[in-house]
């Protein structure tokens, strides 16, 4: 067990991975000889050459397709976004060819490929390069979508993306690169589709992912100090979602909170509640209320977004409504 | 006879022969399409249906310069090109049926055409989307360090799109053993290239990527396979790509639901193009050999029928998927 760096964990991720199964390649903008726009490439063109680790132009579209194309014919692509703001010019590719190609091809050819980069907001980065994905492909049948929060899920997630047989949409956060956490040495592999419970309690389940877990922890600690025992479940996986981890938790407390920093509007929370009231409606003893990312283009000014954000204290007075406290 | 002289008539037989091959897959193409709009008229077949009649040299010429262990990928209008890869008629019409012996297993329709085991790759629905793709597979080619390549038919249209572009730069910045076939029939739908394009000799984009690059006559079909046995020995021999434009036509509209002439286009100009049909261009040429007449024509039509009327009464008894086929093919299957 080391202590890493979330960054750093996705490149002992990547080097494991690529040194196991020589079909594994990464190709981006400035993964190699830049050394990563975010440096989670760093070493990899030293250690592994310009065959397997490849600078593409700026051309999204292009590279993810040529990524498409040969992981259509077994090899394991690792396609860099340099966030996942500029893969929108790429999602033609994501959906149409990626998503679709075993199901319209009657399972003929799959895509084991991952799409992987940063996603949701930095700090003051406007409206453009400040939002999260994770509901827009987490719609698509044929994608998986991981987002992991901590450095060992961002190890164990991502050698399991690269192994998986059907592409894999990875959203890591632009804001947690820096988190420190223990991650176990070697061939550590985290099964896709289990969410993670991170604080177990009794009184109430706050459901979150990749960079709302830190403030829903903060959140059931403030909410300890005035005796209220909140459970953390960490989804991890948006698709497929552990619909079992989440109704047994629900079973329990009987009341839930659902958070994540992506817009209101059909977002992630809005099909786990819709899946808590179908599977669980009779558990409840409160309507589920959801915390979200204000649903407006994300602000420059720096009072206007950090309204704009999800944070523990907005978490903590959710918790409170569905405790009718 | 003297060992050169045998030889000599050895090649030449074999030459007529493949000449009769090439007639034969033109032919096939030409009446499975025309059924294939027949039953479509009839309710048989589903969706959008776009029919390759007039291009049959196009798809017949590239096919015949590939080994099969390269790769052909394709947009919308590909049956043609399927069936000259060697998908049989069967599989093909049962897919247009949407029947589970298709080649897609009816899940894949007349856009979306794949078989594997053939190389061939689909069958894309989305304008120039599958370009990309192509390069994606010729890099894995060389990535494995094989000779193989990988072959991409598009329409004329698709060369105004982004993907066409960012595609054509990679593709020639790494060296990748590509081959991309622009069918320039005339329009993009009801557009005429003179009205979507700035510059309508787009075999010149090749130079603006550095990218070899010939305009060829999609007429004749050995014109066809000449042109892309020059590109073929570029991309095994040097891991280089190739533009090839070959110029076409499409005696059909758009699609069935698209009329043959009347709004962007003349009955005359149709007519016209139909004077240089690239089956009589073949046909006219072994005939002028000596080696062709109209008996063994007739004949050859005689038998491509055969087998167009057993595909499509095969696929008209073939039944449809099962409804348990609904929910598999999404994500691999478990355990695997």
């Amino acid at each position: 067990m080391a202590t890493l760096t979330y960054r750093d964990a996705l490149n002992v991720a990547l080097r494991e991975e690529m040194a196991r199964d020589d079909r594994v390649f990464l190709m981006g903008e400035e993964v190699a000889e830049y050394d990563g726009a975010y440096k989670v490439s760093r070493g990899l063109l030293k250690e592994f050459g310009p065959k397997r680790v490849v600078d593409t132009p700026i051309a999204e579209l292009g590279f993810a397709g040529i990524g498409v194309g040969a992981a259509m014919v077994g090899l394991r692509p690792v396609i860099e976004m340099m966030t996942w703001n500029f893969a929108l010019l790429a999602i033609d590719q994501i959906v149409n060819s990626a998503a679709k190609m075993r199901y319209m091809s009657g399972g003929q050819v799959g895509v084991p490929i991952v799409f992987r980069g940063p996603g949701g907001a930095a700090l003051q980065l406007g409206a453009q390069h400040s939002q999260a994905f994770e509901s827009y492909y987490a719609h698509i049948p044929g994608l998986k979508v991981i987002a992991p929060a901590t450095p060992a899920d961002a190890k164990g997630l991502l050698k399991a993306a690269i192994r998986d047989e059907d592409p894999v949409v990875f959203i890591e956060g632009e804001m947690l690169y820096n988190l420190k956490g223990e991650v176990p040495d070697g061939d550590y592999v985290t099964p896709i589709g289990k969410a993670d419970v991170k604080r177990a309690g009794k009184d109430v389940t706050i459901i979150c992912h990749s960079k709302t877990v830190a403030p829903a922890l903060k959140a059931a600690e403030g909410l300890a100090a005035e005796g209220i025992d909140a459970e953390v479940i960490d989804l991890r996986t948006i698709r497929p979602l552990d619909v079992d981890t989440i109704l047994a938790s629900v079973a329990r407390t009987n009341r839930c909170v659902v958070a994540e920093e992506g817009w209101p509007f059909a977002g992630v929370g809005a099909q786990v509640v819709d899946t808590i009231q179908r599977e669980a409606f009779d558990a409840l003893d409160a309507p589920i209320l959801r915390v979200t990312g204000a649903d407006v283009p994300m602000p420059y000014n720096k009072v206007l977004e950090r309204a704009a954000k999800v944070d523990a204290a907005k978490i903590q007075d959710a918790v409170k409504k569905v405790l009718y406290l | 006879m003297t060992a050169t002289a045998r030889s000599k008539k050895a090649a030449d037989a074999a030459t007529q022969a493949l000449h009769r091959s090439y007639l034969r897959q033109m032919l096939l193409i030409r009446r499975f399409e025309e059924k294939a709009g027949e039953a479509y008229s009839l309710g048989k077949i589903g969706g959008f249906c776009h029919l390759y009649i007039g291009q049959e040299a196009v798809a017949v010429g590239v096919m015949a310069a590939l080994r099969p262990d390269d790769h052909v990928i394709s947009a919308y209008r590909e049956h043609g090109h399927a069936l000259a890869r060697g998908l049989t008629s069967r599989a093909v019409m049962a897919e247009l049926f949407g029947k589970a012996a298709g080649s897609s297993g009816g899940k894949g329709g007349s856009m979306h055409i794949f078989d594997a085991a053939a190389g061939f790759l689909g069958g894309h629905g989305i304008v120039g989307s599958h370009i990309p793709l192509a390069a994606g597979v010729a890099f894995a080619h060389k990535y494995r360090g094989g000779d193989q390549l990988c072959v991409c038919f598009f329409g004329e249209a698709a060369a105004n799109i982004g993907a066409f572009h960012e595609t054509l730069n990679m593709a020639s910045l790494w060296d990748l053993p590509a081959i991309f076939i622009v069918e320039n029939n005339g329009y993009g739908m009801g557009t005429a290239v003179s009205r979507a394009a700035a510059v309508t000799n787009l075999s010149v984009r090749g130079n603006a990527y550095d990218m070899p690059a010939e305009q060829v006559d999609g007429q004749n079909v050995l014109t066809v396979r000449e042109a892309v046995d020059r590109a073929v020995t570029r991309a095994r021999t040097e891991s280089k790509p190739t533009l090839l434009e070959i110029k076409t036509y499409r005696y059909v509209g758009h699609s069935m639901s698209d009329a043959a002439h009347g709004t962007y286009r003349t009955k005359d100009e149709v007519d016209e193009y139909r004077r240089r049909d690239p089956i009589v261009v073949l046909a006219d040429l072994m005939k002028a050999g000596g080696y062709w007449d109209d008996g063994r024509h007739d004949a050859l039509v005689t038998e491509v029928q055969a087998e167009v009327d057993d595909a499509v009464n095969f696929a008209d008894a073939s039944p449809d998927p099962d409804p348990s086929a609904l929910y598999s093919d999404v994500y691999a299957p478990e355990g695997r």
